[in-house]
């Protein structure tokens, strides 16, 4: 018989993936854990004070930089729509964005740090360091929104063809409220990866500030970059475990802002489909 | 029919998809008042024809068309001609329901106004929601939750409310591709229905495979093979002494 024969190979490559999937669980949960009981336990009022100020910094950055970002990844996405299918240049137009969309980020540092921190004589604060990040996450959040917005059916556009719209109402009215979900998730998690990186923003100036002053205050020592100026700088007393709560703290939030965007996208599927 | 009476004119109609011609040289004249049925085969363009008559074929990529098609006696492929208006007054239906998701039953009805001229008053859009359900038989069944989503109908219902949110900008014509093909046989019978009643409002084109469809719901039937029209007559002549042979295989379930 034949399945029998298949059976040995079957069960092989059932394992493989079994393996591949088991895999990853293991190793993220056992780091989960880990910095978990070491970051926890290291938690007191004075690290839980250090920790704070730089997730304050953290939070301004993050919300500074989807300030400017959001508006132009996703406007600019939905601007595209308008042209539809129709146009080739739209479509070169997203390659080179899901191209940017994978540059690595210590690349938009240099940027940032040529571009805001000098050409535009910011200085390395606040507003070049948000530019920079913003510049990192936007065409993240245009790929993402492209995709949410080209999810909408093309029977969803047609019948608002058919009903005389324009393609410009029919984004309004049709595409956009059936895309919003995918739109916020995405940006979310964009916003999320941005909180998380350290490189740009180590490029733009917090290396130095990391180095000479760890503790010193710096609008662009966000949780990340103290985390690595509290391992990477001169050992002290107390640096260990600020790293650990520090990185116990930044994954709780990284992994946070991912389940939201998760909820927000299953809901916008999950009770219609069961309605229909 | 005299040339005046006719609704829809067309001459030498051609369509593409790219280099691929799906329509050759249509000449036809559709009567004002009721049903005409395109009948034929999957691929023989019957669908392109009446994307063609509300120019949504040429928003298709790499789809584009030539001949003349009149409305009224007036040319829609002129310069004057603003396309988005004319859909307006050409209505479609389409083979799967597709009622926004999005939106309420209720704004589901009044989508074409929405998207056109933004909401109306509460008072005259309770006025063109109930005309239009009822029109589409679904005024008692859905008077009490038109707050609903438009996707939690079944699927005969949200046909029908396709049909009432096309109804409700007060077409001339209504275009129907395949309206039944994704529906039950007691979903089907109830848009059958549906067009005994619209055939005295509105010219109404519909693209069926159904042959026994088209022989219930149809005056005319024209016959489409290969992009090219066979035959178009009355339908009791198309179904019981059609002239060409083709026409006469089809019919008979020789092919297609």
């Amino acid at each position: 018989m034949s399945g029998r024969k298949l059976s040995a190979s079957d069960r092989a490559l059932r394992w493989l993936c079994a393996a591949a999937v088991l895999v990853p669980i293991a190793v993220l949960s056992s780091l989960l854990v880990s910095v978990a009981l070491v970051g926890f336990t290291q938690l007191d009022a004075e690290v839980l004070a250090a920790v704070g100020g730089a997730l304050r910094d953290s939070v301004y950055l993050g919300l500074l930089s989807a300030g400017l970002a959001v508006p132009l990844g996703v406007g600019a996405a939905i601007g595209l729509e308008q042209y539809g299918a129709r146009a080739t240049w739209a479509e070169l137009l997203d390659a080179k964005v899901a191209v940017l969309a994978g540059v690595p980020s210590v690349i938009y540092g240099l940027l940032g740090l040529e571009l805001f921190a000098r050409a535009l004589s910011s200085g390395r604060g606040l507003l070049a360091g948000a530019l920079t990040i913003a510049l990192l996450v936007s065409p993240m959040i245009f790929v993402a929104s492209r995709e949410a917005l080209r999810g909408v059916s093309a029977s969803q556009r047609e019948a608002g063809l058919a009903l005389g719209g324009t393609r410009w109402q029919i984004v309004r009215h049709v595409v956009l409220p059936m895309a919003i979900p995918g739109i916020v998730s995405g940006t979310i998690l964009a916003v999320a990866r941005a909180l998380g990186s350290a490189a740009p923003l180590l490029v733009l100036g917090g290396f130095a500030a990391a180095r000479v002053a760890p503790e010193a205050a710096d609008p662009l020592a966000v949780l990340p970059v103290r985390i690595f100026s509290w391992i990477a700088g001169p050992a002290r007393e107390g640096a260990g475990g600020n790293a650990a709560a520090g990185s116990f703290v930044l994954m709780v939030v990284c992994l946070g802002l991912h389940g939201l965007a998760l909820v927000i996208r299953g809901r916008s599927t999950g009770p219609r489909e069961a309605e229909a | 029919m005299s040339e005046a009476e006719a609704k829809i004119r067309t001459r030498g109609l051609s369509a593409w998809f790219g280099a691929r011609p799906v329509l050759r040289d249509i000449d036809i004249d559709i009567d004002a008042r009721g049903v005409t049925a395109i009948i034929g085969p999957s691929g023989c363009g019957k669908s392109t024809f009446i994307r063609c008559i509300n120019r949504l074929h040429e928003m298709t990529r790499g789809a584009r068309m030539s001949g003349k098609i009149l409305v009224d006696g007036v040319e829609i492929q002129g310069p004057e001609v603003d396309p988005v208006a004319l859909r307006r007054r050409i209505g479609m239906v389409f083979r799967e329901p597709n009622p926004f998701p999005a939106m309420s039953i209720r704004d589901n009805v009044l989508a074409g106004l929405i998207l056109n001229h933004g909401r109306p008053s509460r008072a005259r859009g309770d006025e063109i929601v109930e005309a239009a359900l009822r029109q589409a038989a679904l005024w008692t069944d859905l008077r009490d939750r038109l707050g609903a989503p438009g996707t939690s109908l079944s699927s005969g219902q949200q046909q029908r409310l396709c049909i009432a949110r096309t109804l409700a900008l007060e077409p001339e014509i209504v275009l129907m591709d395949e309206p039944c093909s994704a529906l039950d046989p007691v979903a089907s019978a109830k848009i059958e229905d549906l067009l005994h009643e619209l055939r005295e409002r509105y010219t109404v084109v519909i693209v069926t495979h159904n042959m026994q469809q088209a022989a219930r719901v149809s005056e005319r039937a024209a016959f489409f093979l290969d992009g090219e029209l066979i035959e178009y007559a009355d339908t009791d002549t198309i179904f019981t002494a059609p002239l060409d042979k083709r026409t006469e295989d089809y019919i008979t379930g020789k092919f297609g």
